[in-house]
């Protein structure tokens, strides 16, 4: 069968599915839907529907974003719109199922929005949510939409069309038409795609390669996980179109071991691109011939850098070595290489199919197109999401995101995992792009997004991401290897209450030495929280120095717990459950805390009954308190 | 890094599976073809067999490979995904990624270190548990996340600790 066969049965399967008498019913089974518990909610659904003697269609779907309201189903009753209903436990499915497949009561108090056309009363369009309508859905497109792990899905909602245009150009075209479109490396460095192809087209060789950046390892991210899960073929394709540019006729897609679920639809995905024609000799019959290989990461960060990577594949410690040669002169095993991220590939595919000019019509001057982040951390709903380049901080954070949870203030907003920097309060209507972002001292990166609130203390948060950095700096050169030691156990000093005058210039200087004669990405983006946290937060490591107050309340060192006399009832729950028995007191008598003994787990503050609230957690202001414990006072 | 001065005492294959180990390690061997680039790989495999890297099965990997016993232990402990010892029979691994760190993972590893009696990176002395640290499982949305066992725990807390360790034993 060739290709224009195979999308004719592929949409002639797609209509029947979505024209079908049975109810459809989408569940969200990736990695973060069953973290939720969408196994549960599956189990669930399939008794209940055998129960209520329901012929259903359930498929299991990727992942829509919306992962705060995980898990998540989408009922499409026959000639109804489709209902998206989240936040679910196994209790409400007999209810939904009853009321609305049963009764035809949609139950729009428990519906998130409604997809597509067609109106239900008291339910909105899923898209005109806030947290959906600034979005673009570009590399996303098909996510949460398809079966991930059936090729005619993707090929039906216009899969391979952009393979197929670019196996009808020139190569040189393909390139051309790349970098038209703006698009740059997602991966976080931010270089323009078309000209790194045109690198590798350009060097000289008959074996080329191509691979695909899946390792995925800045704390705080998940972007690649989610699209590698929800839309493989998105991907794939992209590397078809790369290697037909640049005339390479092997790839690998390098994936953190710690995805397995991606790696699976990857190899699900590989071969049905194999029984389609879609990979081997002569991919649609154009004589174009490409093969790809999984290689699975062996848990090491340093492995995302590219030149790491390559060792890594080739078999060896994932250590970086210098450039120049670059990948796309002297790359994997010596051969011309091309490194491109996963979301990259996703972008590719979609531009050949709608060509670059509508990709260059999303974002600004000088970046183009959309970019995923993935949201976490204090947010009222944490997800996935795709913007346009340009799209400010605050809209992301308060309309995307919904603000801070519990009425809290917003601290800053991290971008770029270890290698990148903290955007202040202040700098809120920042728009992100490459340069903006440069500019504030942060990175694009690869599109990991922490909201940070007034609760995160910036010095212990900053001593978090170096420990990180130090301990997977792979030890090749000595400015990484010791500097980010040097510089971690600055922090430490600081945040145990040993910080002493002198230790933010020492660290801004040791900063910026990392920064310049560090031989990787790794060492060279390492100083960059450290260089943020001092540039907006300076006030926060003068406190932690000068006044040994952490004013967060989280460095343990500088805080301290204390019993109010005027609350506490005796009621005896905190000294029977301190660990260390470091709290005096009886029956009626007010409890008093051994500040030597102490080692401030906090387990007194949680157990306290919210009636007395007579646990005071403070940092550098002591609290009146009775020495030995004395008879609660009786209330007049 | 993989601390290498981990492994004393590994001098033979597991016990438990004498006689039938050195063919498993062959069998694993005979779907390769003896390049270098399988080095990850086959250790990877091994490791899932064994549950860690034997001695003797590296050594005998890299006559297989006809690499010195040296790339091979070098690469078996750069990688911080190999184990140089065995791991007890559920491994709980706590993510420290940015995410699950903001919304207090320092605590809930605090618990599962006092629930269980060991630090992340050592196994209970009867193979019972192996408690990890990752950098971060991609789930951030559901921060903070435990794996137990390959089983996903979003949304966790410290006093949540106690029930789900209990859950593994059985």
């Amino acid at each position: 069968m060739n290709f224009e066969e195979i999308k004719k049965q592929a949409i002639v399967q797609w209509k029947a599915m979505q024209q079908s008498k049975n109810t459809r019913i989408l569940i969200g089974m990736g990695t973060c839907g069953r973290a939720a518990g969408a196994d549960d909610i599956l189990d669930v659904l399939n008794r209940e529907l055998a129960q209520q003697h329901i012929q259903a269609d359930i498929l299991p779907v990727g992942c829509i974003g919306l992962c705060y309201a995980e898990p998540l189903i989408e009922v499409i009753k026959p000639g109804m719109p489709s209902v998206f209903y989240g936040n679910l436990t196994p209790e409400l499915i007999p209810e939904i199922i009853k009321d609305y497949l049963v009764n035809g009561n949609p139950r729009s108090d428990l519906a998130l929005g409604i997809r597509g056309e067609g109106m239900l009363e008291g339910i909105t369009n899923l898209f005109d949510l806030p947290v959906l309508k600034p979005q673009v859905r570009i590399s996303l497109r098909n996510c949460g939409n398809i079966d991930p792990e059936n090729i005619k899905h993707y090929i039906a909602n216009g899969g391979y069309e952009g393979l197929a245009k670019a196996l009808r150009m020139e190569p040189q075209e393909v390139i051309d038409e790349m970098k038209k479109s703006g698009l740059r490396g997602r991966g976080g460095a931010g270089f323009p795609t078309g000209a790194k192809w045109q690198f590798c087209h350009d060097a000289p060789g008959d074996i080329k390669y191509v691979i695909c950046n899946a390792d995925e390892g800045d704390p705080g991210a998940f972007m690649d996980r989610a699209l590698l899960e929800s839309d493989p073929h998105a991907v794939l394709e992209g590397m078809l179109i790369g290697a037909y540019g640049i005339g390479a006729s092997e790839g690998y897609i390098y994936i953190r071991a710690e995805y397995p679920l991606a790696i699976q639809r990857l190899r699900t995905a590989i071969r049905q691109m194999e029984e389609c024609g879609l990979i081997g000799d002569d991919i649609m019959g154009s004589g174009f011939r490409f093969h790809i290989k999984i290689k699975e990461g062996a848990g090491v960060f340093v492995c995302g850098e590219e030149t790491a990577l390559m060792a890594s594949i080739e078999g060896s410690r994932g250590m970086p070595r210098s450039r120049p040669p670059f990948p796309a002169q002297s790359g994997l095993w010596g051969k011309p290489t091309s490194i491109n991220n996963v979301e990259t590939w996703s972008n590719v595919s979609a531009i050949l199919a709608k060509g670059a000019e509508w990709y260059a019509g999303y974002g600004t001057e000088k970046s183009k197109g959309t970019k995923n982040f993935s949201l976490a951390g204090k947010i009222v709903r944490t997800g996935l999401i795709e913007v346009p380049m340009g799209i400010t901080l605050r809209e992301i954070v308060y309309d995307i995101g919904g603000g801070i949870p519990e009425g809290k203030r917003l601290k800053a907003v991290q971008t770029g995992g270890p290698s990148g920097g903290f955007i202040p309060e202040r700098l809120i209507d920042l728009p992100v792009d490459y340069e903006s972002l440069a500019q504030a001292g942060s990175i694009m990166g690869s599109g990991g997004m922490i909201v940070i609130d007034e609760d995160t203390c910036m010095v212990d948060i900053t001593k978090f991401f170096l420990t990180f950095t130090q301990s997977e700096s792979c030890g090749k050169c000595i400015p990484c290897r010791w500097g980010t030691k040097q510089m971690l156990d600055i922090l430490e000093d600081i945040a145990n209450g040993r910080g002493r005058p002198g230790d933010i210039e020492l660290l801004q200087e040791l900063a910026e030495s990392v920064k310049d004669g560090s031989l990787c990405g790794l060492g060279q983006t390492a100083p960059n929280p450290v260089l943020t946290g001092i540039r907006y937060f300076r006030d926060e490591y003068e406190e932690h120095i000068v006044e040994k107050r952490c004013a967060a309340l989280h460095c343990k060192a500088l805080i301290s717990y204390y019993i109010l006399p005027d609350k506490c009832e005796g009621c005896m729950i905190c000294a029977r459950n301190c660990p260390v028995q470091a709290i005096e007191g009886g029956k009626r008598m007010v409890h008093v805390i051994d500040q030597d003994k102490c080692t401030k787990c906090g387990i007194c503050l949680s157990l306290c009954p919210p009636k007395f609230n007579a646990i005071a957690k403070v940092s550098g202001e002591p609290v009146g308190v009775p020495e030995k414990p004395v008879p609660v006072t009786v209330e007049v | 890094m993989t601390n290498p001065s981990v492994v004393q005492g590994v001098q033979a294959l597991p016990q438990e599976q004498e006689g039938t180990s050195e063919e498993r390690l062959n069998e694993i061997l005979s779907s390769y073809e003896g390049r270098g680039d399988e080095l990850i790989p086959i250790l990877q495999q091994v490791q899932q067999v064994f549950g860690y890297l034997p001695e003797p099965a590296m050594k005998k990997i890299a006559k297989f490979l006809k690499l010195p016993e040296s790339t091979v232990f070098g690469v078996g402990t750069f990688y911080a995904q190999f184990k140089l010892v065995p791991t007890g029979r559920n491994v709980i691994k706590v993510c420290r990624g940015t995410a699950c760190h903001v919304r207090g993972s320092e605590q809930i590893l605090g618990e599962v270190e006092k629930q269980l009696g060991i630090s992340a990176g050592e196994t209970t002395p009867d193979l019972e548990y192996s408690l990890e640290t990752i950098a971060c499982f991609g789930s951030c949305a559901l921060a903070p996340v435990v794996v137990t066992n390959g089983k996903v725990h979003g949304r966790m807390a410290a006093p949540k600790v106690r029930k789900m360790l209990k859950k593994e034993a059985h």
